[in-house]
C-alpha cells in the first residue's frame, strides 16, 4: 500500500504549496471535505455540526474565492505546513476498491505574525480510478474541535 | 494611571450623538469598568435552558469574567449560581457540563451543597462549633444570582442588585426570542449539534455593531459573493439551490436591498434589523411544515409568525437572534480585545428536520472558525483594532442619517442603512457604564 500512503503525502503536500486546484482535482464528483465539531467522537455529519462539511461546490467556492484580489483576509497570505506521521491503513474493500487509511498530524497555518497550530488525524476514504487514487472523503478529527478557534483560512 | 474610573463625565464624552471615541475599543481601563458596572446592570443571556434537561444537570461558563454555573433543579425549575466553592474558592465543576447527581461536592475539602446552592455537610464538622461560620458568607452556601429569568426557556441574569428589571430592559425586543420559539408548532426549542466557537482579536463592541452593519456586505465579502455567484451563473432562476448556495448567494444582494429591509431600534440598544424583509426571507417554504403551524397557531397567525423574518435581531448587549434560520450568536467579551462569539442552532418542536439542517449550515457557513464569509469580516475586525492606534483621528464616525430628533425617542423604525442602529448601541452602553439611580 505504499503507493497509496504516498499519494496522502503528495496531496498535503499540494496543499503546503498552495495548489488548490490540483488539490481540488483529487476529489471524486461526490468527494467530501469533513471537519467534525466533535472529532473523533462524531457518528456523522447530519445530527451533529461540523467547523466545514463540504461539497465539491463549495470546496471550489473556496478555492476560486483564495483566487479573488479582494479576499480581504488574504492580506498578507495565508501559508500551511503539514507534519504527517506515515498513513496507516485502516480497511480495504476488495469489491469496491475502497481504502480507508488515518494519518495523525501537526497543522501550522500562518499569517503575519500569527500562528495557528492544530493536532489531529486524517481519515481518508480512497478510491481507485483508471489515473489513480481519489479522495471520496477526507474526515479530519480535531484534538480539540469543540473549543475555541482562531480563523483557520486553508484546508488542513 | 485612570482615566475614567472617578470621571463619569470622562466617560459620557465618548458617546457623542454621531461619533464615538476609539478608547471605547482600546481602553483597558474602560474593559474593566465594563466589566465591573456596564455588564453587571444590564441583562446578559446565559444559555438555554435545554443544555441542562434532567435534574442535576449543570452547564458551566464565565459571564463577565465570573464563574457561573446554570442548574436544573429536582422541581424542573433551573437556577444560576456562582460556581464557588463557599469554603475556599475552587470551582464546584471544571467540566463544562454534567450531571452532579443530588448534590455538589467540592473537590478539594468535600464541603458538600444541594442543587438550590443549601449547604448540606462538612467534613470534621465540630471543629466549627463555636465558630462563626455560620453566620458568614462561607456558612450559607453558593451564591445564587437571585436575578435570573428564564424566558420560553433562554435564561438571563442582571448580575448586580441595581439595574432595570428584566421586562423593562428588554421590552419589545423579546418578540424575537417568541418568533423564534412560535416557529415550533409546540412552542419548544432545543439546542442542537453543538457550537461553533470563534476567537477574535478585536473589542467585543466591533462584532456587536458589524451585526447590524447592512453597508459593509458589498465590499467586505465581495470575494465570497463573487465567486458563489460566478459557480451559480448560468442556471435557470426556478432551479432549486443548493441550501449552501441559498444561504450565502443573497449576501451579494446590493446596497438598495439592503437599505429597504429597515431597521428599528428600541431603548436600551436593542435592534431589529430587517423589520420588511431580509436575507433569509426567500429560503424555500416547506408545506407540510406551514400546514402544521397554521394547524398549532391559526391560519392569520401562523403566516405573520413565518413571515416575520430579520436579518438580525439584537438583545443587547450579549445575544443576536435569527429567528429563521433557527440560529444564535452569543457574545463574550474576554478582554479588550479578546472577544468569543458563540453559534448556537436550534431544533424547534414538531418542525421537519430541514429546519435545523438549515440552522446549522448557517452556522457552519458563516459562523464557523472556518467560514470562508466570515474570514474577511474576522479580518476586518481585527484590522481595525490595530489601525485604531493611528493618532490623528480619535473618533470613529456614525454619521449616516443622524437626525436629532431621533434624541428624542425611544423607539424609531428607519432605513436599513441608518446608523442609528449602532449609535443606540453607544448610546445604551454610556447609559449603564453609569451607575443606576435604583
Amino acid at each position: 500500500m505504499t503507493d497509496a500512503v504516498d499519494f496522502i503525502a503528495a496531496e498535503a503536500a499540494l496543499l503546503d504549496a498552495g495548489r488548490f486546484d490540483d488539490w481540488l482535482a483529487l476529489f471524486t464528483e461526490d468527494g467530501h471535505y469533513w471537519v467534525p465539531l466533535q472529532g473523533a467522537a462524531q457518528a456523522d455529519p447530519i445530527s451533529h455540526n461540523s467547523l466545514a462539511y463540504e461539497d465539491r461546490l463549495l470546496l471550489q467556492l473556496r478555492v476560486d474565492r483564495l483566487k479573488n484580489p479582494r479576499a480581504h483576509s488574504q492580506h498578507p497570505k495565508s501559508h500551511c505546513q503539514h507534519v504527517l506521521q506515515r498513513s496507516i491503513v485502516e480497511d480495504e474493500n476488495a469489491a469496491t476498491g475502497e481504502l480507508a487509511l488515518r494519518t495523525p498530524f501537526l497543522y501550522i497555518e500562518a499569517r503575519g505574525e500569527e500562528q495557528v497550530m492544530l493536532a489531529g488525524t486524517c481519515r481518508h476514504l480512497l478510491v481507485r480510478t483508471p489515473a489513480g487514487f481519489a479522495i471520496r472523503q477526507k474526515r479530519i478529527d480535531l484534538l480539540h474541535a469543540g473549543r475555541a478557534l482562531p480563523a483557520i483560512q486553508l484546508f488542513i | 494611571m485612570t482615566l475614567y474610573r472617578d470621571r463619569p463625565e470622562a466617560i459620557q464624552a465618548l458617546v457623542q450623538d454621531d461619533r464615538v471615541h476609539r478608547d471605547i475599543y482600546l481602553s483597558e481601563e474602560l474593559f474593566a469598568l465594563e466589566q465591573e458596572r456596564f455588564f453587571a446592570h444590564t441583562w446578559l443571556y446565559v444559555g438555554h435552558a435545554s443544555q441542562v434537561p434532567n435534574p442535576g444537570d449543570y452547564w458551566a461558563l464565565e459571564l463577565a469574567g465570573r464563574p457561573v454555573m446554570m442548574v436544573r433543579q429536582p422541581d424542573g425549575t433551573v437556577r444560576v449560581f456562582y460556581n464557588r466553592c463557599a469554603h475556599k474558592g475552587t470551582r464546584l465543576v471544571t467540566d463544562e457540563s454534567g450531571n452532579t447527581g443530588r448534590f455538589f461536592r467540592c473537590p478539594y475539602h468535600a464541603w458538600t451543597y444541594k442543587l438550590d446552592g443549601a449547604p448540606l455537610a462538612i467534613p470534621l464538622k465540630t471543629g466549627y462549633e463555636g465558630t462563626r461560620l455560620k453566620e458568614c458568607e462561607s456558612g450559607q452556601g453558593l451564591t445564587e444570582l437571585k436575578h435570573t429569568v428564564v424566558y420560553r426557556d433562554f435564561v438571563f441574569v442582571r448580575l448586580s442588585d441595581r439595574g432595570p428589571d428584566f421586562e423593562s430592559y428588554f421590552g419589545e425586543a423579546l418578540r424575537a426570542i417568541d418568533n423564534m420559539v412560535d416557529r415550533s408548532p409546540e412552542g419548544r426549542l432545543t439546542a442542537g449539534g453543538g457550537v461553533m466557537r470563534n476567537i477574535i482579536h478585536c473589542n467585543w463592541k466591533m462584532y456587536l455593531e458589524n451585526i447590524n452593519d447592512t453597508v459593509h456586505p458589498m465590499s467586505t465579502h465581495e470575494s465570497a459573493t463573487q465567486a458563489a455567484g460566478a459557480l451559480w451563473q448560468g442556471r435557470a432562476p426556478d432551479e432549486p439551490k443548493p441550501m449552501a448556495m441559498e444561504q450565502i448567494l443573497p449576501f451579494g444582494s446590493g446596497y438598495d436591498f439592503f437599505d429597504k429591509m429597515g431597521g428599528r431600534v428600541f431603548a436600551n440598544g436593542h435592534s431589529v434589523l430587517g423589520v420588511n424583509f431580509s436575507i433569509h426571507s426567500n429560503y424555500a417554504q416547506l408545506p407540510d411544515y406551514e400546514a402544521a403551524m397554521r394547524e398549532a397557531h391559526g391560519a392569520e397567525r401562523a403566516m405573520e409568525i413565518l413571515q416575520r423574518s430579520p436579518q438580525n435581531s439584537v438583545l443587547f448587549p450579549s445575544l443576536s437572534v435569527k429567528g429563521s434560520p433557527q440560529a444564535i450568536r452569543v457574545i463574550r467579551p474576554l478582554a479588550t480585545n479578546r472577544t468569543l462569539i458563540e453559534a448556537w442552532s436550534f431544533r424547534a418542536a414538531g418542525a421537519p428536520d430541514l429546519l435545523f439542517e438549515r440552522a446549522m449550515t448557517y452556522n457552519r457557513l458563516v459562523f464557523s472558525p472556518m467560514s470562508v464569509v466570515a474570514h474577511d469580516d474576522v479580518h476586518l475586525f481585527e484590522s481595525m483594532q490595530q489601525g485604531l492606534k493611528a493618532e490623528g483621528n480619535e473618533w470613529v464616525s456614525l454619521h449616516r442619517n443622524f437626525d436629532p430628533a431621533e434624541l428624542a425617542e425611544d423607539t424609531v423604525t428607519t432605513n436599513g442603512t441608518n446608523e442609528l442602529l449602532m449609535r443606540n448601541q453607544f448610546r445604551a452602553w454610556a447609559k449603564y457604564m453609569a451607575e443606576p439611580a435604583s
